[in-house]
């Protein structure tokens, strides 16, 4: 049994705004019967066209992707147009007290008919929607290459919700996005995309503390093989762990696929590297076979 | 909550009789079988009085039982065996739609450079005997083929499938968890080598399995290091529940007949009723042989775990074969096989009965079940497209 928050439950068994808007401003579909789940949103707006004054939904899925559309529609009433874009789905998931983690997609499939909803009220290009035969979510704004094609999800989307969630392996993004969830073929793709997204972030210039006592020196070096480079290594399937730190000397020991992997020299001249960069330039890597 | 518990080919509760025929040999006579003392002799006498009541319930000779821990065990055990016993044989037939007990173990072996052919299923979920009768060679060690579905209950022809394999050399097994005790099974009369039996499927407690194995057949242990079974599977015998199993046995003997009339009738009103009072639905493997006890019903335009959730509000405990309720994101390997279009697929639910089910609790699930059904329909952006002007 799924352990779901009492808040989920109740958003299930009782769920808020189901139903059509005759009028509505704005809607919003993604999903299909193919897919296993789906979300139709409909949403009025005020007479300045501005603020959502009612939301409906009808979805056909779990039980926590009707408690992630119903909080969904509960969270944008009263928000303007931009306000309901800045909605995540992790604060769908967190204005349900949680969702678990196999269970994520649903709000991300919130989000997703959310944003088809305003982008299309906006007039903004979003590919046509069949939810009867077609597998693919018409993702707004997110027309790039097919990674998975069982689930129909793109290249640009995937980054996306990677980015967001700062996700770290090809599980957390089945279970963000579905995709590598039926036949998997597409999950070296998918780690490829991690790697990406993660070496942009990893991109972006960071500063070189000045001067740095022990401590905070050995703080960061941990910190720096948390962030930037362990995370690299699990989507190739390997890993490292921290030995020892002394002075300048950083031992590591590689993990998984790393180990006894030929070129783990150059991982640990990559891992070097790095943290020449981010922390002191007199640093030096060793791997041990601990 | 009192519960309604439609899930027996996931589990079984333990019959009282059953309960009561192992409670003393925990506290009270907890001697080792093996032991030359009294006190190990007198549970050695009950656990063989055990193996007499399940070869019984088989048509079996007690020698050709060997008990295990679970299903699983015997299925992995049986198929490693046969393996071991032809080493010049590098092929394995299986079916798509078999327990993954049995899959994932194929499966696996592909890796080691077996050839796994797994014969697939029409729209009934029926087996595919030319297929099968294509595919078994010379170079096939063993043909493992489930005696009954455990989503569907659909029946395969297993006798005619066995005598095909013999027919090339190779061994057969049947993991036959969900038709013993459900159907009559009588080895003595079969040409199956080896059958895998679960006993809290039959109302004894988890943890306790037999591998058939008929007289004759090479057999390569699993377990080694111990005597027990005749040093067919080590390890200190499960006493309390092997005793717990042949009461079991000799019960499920006793109830044979009432399972194929009054649970098939309970079952038939349950399903029949269902179908008629809600639109777009239909039964996985309707038009096959199946056990008494199962049906599988797709509603179409729902998904599986909203059902089984609303189900539980009303104390009614089922299971679905809908991607949510397991965490994987495709519905049930099973259904894919047979073709269920991933429409339905989503939303199907297996009932299955046993003798402990009522009139009254068949009542409940009519009473609550089209409620529910309309409910999220209702909810669902194309239950409401596809039902327009239906009741």
């Amino acid at each position: 049994m799924w352990d779901y928050t009492p808040i989920v439950k109740d958003h299930f068994l009782n769920p808020r705004n189901v139903g059509d808007i005759p009028d509505a401003d704005a809607i919003g579909e993604v999903g299909s019967l193919a897919c296993g789940d789906a979300l139709k949103l409909y949403l009025k707006l005020d007479e300045n066209k501005d603020k959502i004054v009612d939301a409906k939904f009808q979805t056909f899925g779990c039980a926590s992707a009707i408690a992630s559309s119903s909080a969904l529609t509960e969270m944008v009433k009263g928000k303007t147009l931009d306000e309901a874009l800045a909605v995540s789905n992790q604060d769908i998931a967190d204005f349900l007290g949680g969702l678990p983690e196999e269970k994520m997609h649903c709000s991300v499939m919130g989000q997703e008919a959310l944003e088809v909803a305003i982008f299309k009220y906006r007039g903004m290009d979003i590919p046509e929607h069949d939810s009867e035969h077609d597998h693919g979510h018409a993702y707004p704004d997110y027309e790039g290459e097919i990674v998975c094609k069982c689930f129909g999800i793109t290249d640009t989307f995937l980054k996306k919700v990677i980015e967001t969630n700062r996700l770290t392996t090809s599980e957390q993004v089945t279970n963000f996005t579905k995709a590598g969830g039926a036949c998997g073929g597409c999950i070296p793709k998918i780690k490829d995309l991690i790697a990406q997204v993660l070496g942009e972030a990893a991109a972006q210039p960071r500063v070189r503390p000045e001067k740095l006592s022990n401590m905070k020196k050995m703080q960061l070096i941990q910190e720096v093989l948390e962030r930037d480079i362990r995370p690299l290594l699990w989507a190739d399937g390997g890993d490292l762990e921290l030995i020892d730190i002394d002075g300048t000397k950083v031992q590591v020991a590689f993990r998984k696929a790393c180990a006894g992997c030929a070129s783990s020299g150059n991982t640990a001249r990559m891992v070097e590297a790095k943290l020449r960069d981010l922390v002191a330039e007199d640093i030096v890597v060793e791997e041990v076979f601990a | 909550m009192t519960e309604i518990y439609l899930d027996n080919n996931a589990t079984t509760k333990v019959d009282e009789a059953v309960f009561e025929e192992m409670r003393p040999y925990f506290c009270e006579l907890y001697g080792n079988p093996s032991s030359m003392h009294f006190f190990g002799g007198q549970v050695q006498s009950k656990v063989n009085e055990a193996r007499v009541r399940v070869a019984d319930l088989l048509g079996a000779l007690p020698d050709e039982i060997i008990f295990t821990a679970c299903g699983t065990e015997s299925d992995n055990a049986a198929i490693r065996s046969a393996l071991e016993v032809f080493p010049e044989r590098r092929h394995i037939i299986t079916s798509r739609v078999e327990h993954p007990a049995v899959l994932t173990q194929c499966r696996n072996l592909t890796q080691k450079g077996y050839r796994v052919t797994e014969i697939g299923v029409d729209g009934a979920g029926r087996l595919d005997m030319n297929e099968l009768r294509a595919a078994v060679d010379t170079d096939t060690a063993i043909v493992s083929l489930m005696w009954a579905n455990n989503e569907t209950g659909v029946i395969f022809p297993v006798e005619e499938a066995a005598a095909l394999a013999k027919s090339k050399g190779a061994l057969f097994h049947s993991d036959a968890v969900q038709a013993i005790g459900k159907i009559p099974i009588n080895m003595a009369a079969s040409s199956i080598d080896m059958l895998s039996l679960s006993g809290h499927k039959l109302h004894a407690p988890k943890g306790i399995g037999v591998l058939y194995l008929r007289r004759g057949t090479p057999f390569r242990p699993f377990l080694v290091g111990g005597h027990q079974e005749k040093s067919r599977r080590a390890g200190t015998e499960n006493a309390a529940a092997i005793i717990a199993l042949g009461k079991a046995c000799q019960l499920a003997a006793q109830h044979m007949e009432a399972e194929n009339t009054g649970v098939k009738a309970l079952r038939d009103r349950l399903q029949d009723t269902l179908m008629a009072a809600i639109p777009h639905a239909r039964i996985n493997g309707g038009g096959a042989e199946r056990l008494p006890n199962t049906t599988s019903i797709a509603f179409e335009f729902v998904e599986g775990e909203a059902i089984l959730l609303l189900l539980s509000e009303f104390g009614i405990c089922a299971s679905s074969g809908s991607a949510c309720t397991s965490g994987s994101l495709e519905p049930s390997h099973v259904l894919r096989a047979m073709g269920v279009p991933f429409t339905c697929a989503h939303g199907s639910i297996r009932f299955s009965l046993s003798r402990f089910t009522t009139d009254a609790e068949v009542d409940t699930v009519i009473r609550e079940m089209p409620p529910i059904i309309a409910r999220l329909r209702q909810m669902s952006p194309f239950g409401r497209e596809h039902l327009k002007g239906q009741a």
